[in-house]
């Protein structure tokens, strides 16, 4: 290899960690996202009655998917912080666009169709907000002051209610979520943030006001899925019956009956964690929990060896975000929280999701193998 | 970009942010703890609870229906067949809009403001799981009609099946019956398990005597179900068992000479072989079309059929019940010679007339100016009242009734067959339980010619006769000859029901009748002579008129000025050959005027067809 030259000055082994890392990959967190991205496909296969066809595709997505994360990991952090404003500016613009000229799927405005493209500019807006509210806040020494902290709230609040307007609730909350974690990181005082806490609970009644019909009929749900057993309660009574079938070792991949007889709604995309527990029951899922939490580990890991305060307030939030929407995803479809339409990232079947997922894993890794080698 | 002021803070930011990663890990650590437990709960606390609701999402016990057993004459051809046909059904509680779901199948199968009311009705009758017929007989373009549009119509299906067809029509509606759809009362009396999925149970005829026979035994397949309820995999099996297939006395040939013979006239014909009680031909007329109750009669063909002052769907061959008029009288005269009261060779004179001791009315006879000195063979062959009126007055009402119980008039012939009338056989005693009057002497002699209180069915008829055609072997008729167990060659015989020989002492007696029933068909002056021309054997037999309203005194009784549903029955019973009987018929002609004229021809035609005999023209 090229690099004997190097392995003779350092007395370390040549080895695949130092070998990724040349190309700016960070070996551990690639090997859990390889984990849990062939556990997705197995998952799949199942979940669309063993349609070959559909896992094609998701494989060219996740082709697409590592093309990104392995250019985004080669872009220095540094001239990420610098289109932060950019990219932002745009996603705000193809949100506004999206809200007048948008597709329509499923009752819901989220698509931009470029022709040979569907587009979801909300997609890159999750990643957009967080690198803006780090790029701001890091700019002055932190904890930021109060107007800092105004600012920064409007710039998460403004992309969050047009998507919410599409309208995408779930989007909304995590895009929501991701920035105000940049937030909490910076160092605000516990004051503020119990303050806040308080006052969205009194804004509970207001929200309900301004939100559609549908919204207010899966909170309703939500509360009481029995009631409605037929109609908006089905898909949580059938996927915890599902879950619940599953037992503690599972029905056995590709045996479970709930997800193959078509009890179980949306059950490659947003239920697709019914599938995982009727199969392979509480020791099945319980594994991939613990997956989840050693890849976003990796993550926070990587943030707290950051060295600068935008990298790591950004790779904080990537990584935390990347649990919300699992806390978000199994809570919904367990039964914990409203049906929100969010995916299990990584596993359930859907392109731009997907794609915006590793580029977050690519900015991590990016951040994590541009540190000045000084410090080991 | 980055001042020194920042970077002179720079550790002390590290440690702000750090903190909060640690306290965020922290948090998301509970968070999924939280939701392990969460698991926790469904996945093992109520893992029972959840795997019984899933088994319940997917599995489904479906029923098979068996296949119903045919039905054959004596000759091997079918009376009662299954052919497949589409129909359209809807299972109510797959369909959302039922309303809405029938208005849009009417509009496209141009179904009647009728048929809608009656479909409805029958949804509201059913429960919800049932399927409800709502069209039989699709032709294949309205198969692909809906097909087309089946997207339209959750809940509706085209379904093939076998239904019952009798490809004689209305030959053999009466006797072999036929099949309906199964209602409310007949819920009540099956077994209801055996009966899922099948639509159809036998209503009257052989069809509803035989119904565990013909119907099978219902089959299970256990599958497993997609939410629509549509079956996905088989798991478990249990085939259906078909109904056994019956073949019957009745033949085909002989009914369809019967059916003719007796042209536009109701009544009906019973033939029987004597030595086996088997029915070879049963007619009742008028007859009427069962395949029309097979696919769900229209209440208004229904009505039409109800209502029809001829009662086609009244079978008189069982439940018809006519005076025997003079048929009657050989039974009579038999009981005369038992109980001693007459000899072959005691006269009596008739005048024309009879009157009781000390009475002045006048009984008469049918031949105004009197048959002179009549002994038995006279007495039956030209049919005398007088002779009769004379013997009945001798032994008196209540011997008469005990001596014809034993030919079971006023009793059931028990017959397989549903619904046979008992007719009635007048007593002192019924007489008094039901009409709660004394007994006249008078009402004595007209029960000896059969009239009066007599009511006899058609069936009985022929039974009694083919009892004295056997000289008192007392053999219960049967129309099933035998049937053939489902997946067998063989067939299974139906052994003949003899229930026992008359008590009657002198075998002589017997002769004696039936050489006067020979005399009637063979005799001079027998009232049906023009009958008994032509044939290798001789025929027994005895004509007979009833009356069907009373002639007062001094009327003459004229046929032309009178309506035809005021014309006599015309009545007569024979059996062939008179000294070793092979076959035994019971004519009842509605309103046909004389026995002679009208019956004995009829039956005559019957008998050269069972015979291979034939009348020169």
């Amino acid at each position: 290899m090229n690099n004997s030259l190097y392995d003779r000055r350092q007395p370390q082994q040549w080895s695949v960690t130092r070998a990724l890392r040349l190309i700016h990959l960070d070996a551990m967190l690639l090997l859990g996202i390889l984990i849990l991205l062939a556990a997705g496909l197995v998952i799949l296969y199942s979940a669309a009655d063993q349609s070959s066809a559909l896992l094609i595709r998701q494989l060219i997505r996740m082709g697409t998917a590592f093309t990104v994360l392995f250019v985004l990991a080669n872009i220095h952090p540094d001239r990420m912080r610098d289109s932060a404003y950019w990219l932002y500016g745009v996603g705000l613009i193809l949100l506004v666009v999206v809200l007048v000229f948008g597709h329509e799927g499923k009752g819901a405005q989220r698509w931009l169709d470029l022709g040979f493209f569907r587009f979801q500019p909300s997609e890159l807006m999750k990643l957009a907000v967080p690198l803006l509210v780090a790029s701001y806040l890091a700019e002055r020494p932190l904890p930021p002051t109060s107007g800092r902290l105004f600012v920064s709230l409007a710039m998460i609040i403004v992309p969050s209610i047009l998507i919410a307007k599409q309208p995408d609730l779930g989007t909304a909350l995590l895009i929501a979520s991701s920035g105000l974690i940049v937030v909490f990181l910076s160092g605000i005082s516990w004051r503020i943030i119990l303050g806040f806490i308080g006052l969205s609970t009194a804004a509970l009644p207001v929200l309900w006001y301004v939100m559609h019909d549908y919204q207010r009929q899966r909170v309703l749900t939500f509360l009481n899925p029995e009631s409605d057993p037929l109609g908006s309660g089905y898909h949580i009574i059938q996927s915890k019956i599902a879950i619940g079938s599953g037992g503690l070792f599972g029905r056995g991949w590709l045996d479970g009956t709930q997800s193959h007889l078509a009890f179980l709604p949306e059950r490659t995309t947003d239920f697709i964690f019914a599938v995982i527990s009727e199969e392979f029951g509480l020791v099945g899922v319980a594994i991939l929990l613990v997956l989840y939490l050693l890849v976003a580990g990796r993550g926070i890991y990587i943030a707290s060896k950051a060295q600068t305060s935008f990298a790591r307030l950004l790779a904080g939030s990537i990584s935390l975000t990347f649990l919300v929407y699992v806390f978000v995803n199994v809570g919904m479809v367990t039964g914990l929280l409203p049906v929100v339409g969010v995916p299990l990232p990584m596993i359930s079947y859907g392109g731009t999701s997907m794609v915006t997922l590793l580029a977050g894993f690519g900015i991590l890794m990016s951040i994590h193998t541009h540190r000045r080698m000084m410090s080991p | 970009m980055t001042s020194h002021f920042t970077l002179k803070n720079h550790f002390h930011e590290g440690r702000i942010v750090n903190d909060r990663l640690i306290f965020s890990a922290l948090f998301a650590g509970l968070l999924f703890i939280a939701l392990i437990a969460r698991l926790i709960v469904l996945q093992v606390v109520e893992f029972e609870h959840f795997d019984s609701l899933s088994e319940k999402n997917r599995v489904d016990i479906s029923s098979i229906a068996p296949q119903r057993g045919l039905i054959y004459d004596r000759n091997g051809v079918v009376l009662a067949e299954n052919i497949p046909t589409f129909s359209l059904e809807l299972t109510p509680e797959n369909v959302p809009d039922i309303d809405d779901t029938l208005q849009q199948l009417a509009a496209l199968f141009a179904m009647t403001e009728e048929d809608m009311l009656d479909i409805k009705e029958r949804i509201k009758q059913q429960r919800r799981f049932r399927q409800v017929i709502l069209k039989e007989r699709l032709t294949e373009i309205e198969v692909a009609t809906f097909s087309v549009n089946r997207h339209r119509f959750p809940g509706v299906d085209v379904v093939g099946r076998l239904i019952r067809h009798y490809p004689q029509g209305a030959l053999f509606a009466h006797t072999v019956g036929y099949v309906g759809r199964i209602n409310e009362q007949d819920l009540q009396e099956i077994d209801v398990n055996n009966y899922k999925g099948s639509m159809q149970i036998g209503k009257t005829g052989i069809e509803k005597q035989y119904e565990k026979l013909l119907h099978g035994q219902v089959g299970y397949q256990q599958v497993e179900t997609n939410v629509q309820g549509r079956i996905v995999r088989q798991l478990n099996s249990m085939p259906s068992v078909s109904g056994q297939d019956l073949f019957l006395h009745l033949d085909i040939n002989l009914q369809r000479v019967a059916s003719e013979a007796m042209g536009d006239f109701n009544g009906a014909v019973v033939a029987m072989d004597p030595k086996t009680g088997g029915v070879l031909a049963m007619v009742s007329k008028p007859d009427f079309d069962p395949n029309e109750f097979v696919v769900g009669i229209s209440s208004k063909s229904y009505a039409a059929l109800r209502d029809s002052p001829d009662m086609p769907l009244f079978n008189r061959s069982l439940r018809g019940r006519y005076p025997p008029g003079s048929t009657l009288k050989p039974f009579i005269a038999l009981a005369g010679l038992e109980y001693g009261v007459i000899t072959e060779q005691s006269k009596t004179f008739c005048p024309g007339w009879y009157t009781l001791p000390g009475q002045d009315h006048r009984y008469r006879c049918w031949k105004a100016h009197g048959h002179g000195h009549m002994d038995l063979k006279a007495g039956i062959s030209q049919s005398c009242d007088v002779y009769f009126y004379d013997l009945a007055n001798t032994l008196g009402i209540d011997r008469i009734h005990s001596f014809l119980d034993l030919f079971r008039f006023g009793r059931h012939t028990e017959i397989d067959l549903p619904g046979e009338s008992k007719g009635l056989s007048p007593s002192k005693e019924w007489k008094r339980a039901n009409r709660n009057k004394a007994w006249y002497p008078g009402e004595t002699l007209i029960s000896g010619i059969g009239q009066g209180f007599n009511q006899m069915t058609p069936i009985q008829i022929a039974h009694a006769t083919a009892v004295l055609a056997m000289r008192g072997i007392d053999i219960s008729p049967r129309v099933v000859r035998a049937s053939r167990p489902t997946g067998q060659s063989e067939l299974q015989l139906f052994p003949a029901q003899t229930y026992q020989t008359l008590p009657i002492e002198s075998s002589r007696n017997w002769e004696m009748v039936i050489d006067s029933m020979v005399e009637v068909v063979h005799g001079a002056r027998g009232s049906a002579r023009h009958i008994g021309k032509d044939l290798p054997f001789k025929i027994a037999g005895k004509t007979g008129t009833a009356q069907v309203f009373g002639i007062k005194q001094d009327e003459k009784y004229d046929a032309e000025t009178l309506a035809r549903k005021l014309h006599d029955h015309a009545l007569f019973i024979a059996f062939a050959p008179a000294e070793n009987p092979q076959f035994v018929v019971a004519v009842v002609v509605e309103h046909g005027g004389g026995g002679s004229t009208m019956a004995a021809p009829i039956a005559r035609k019957i008998i050269d067809q069972y015979f291979g005999t034939a009348v020169n023209e």
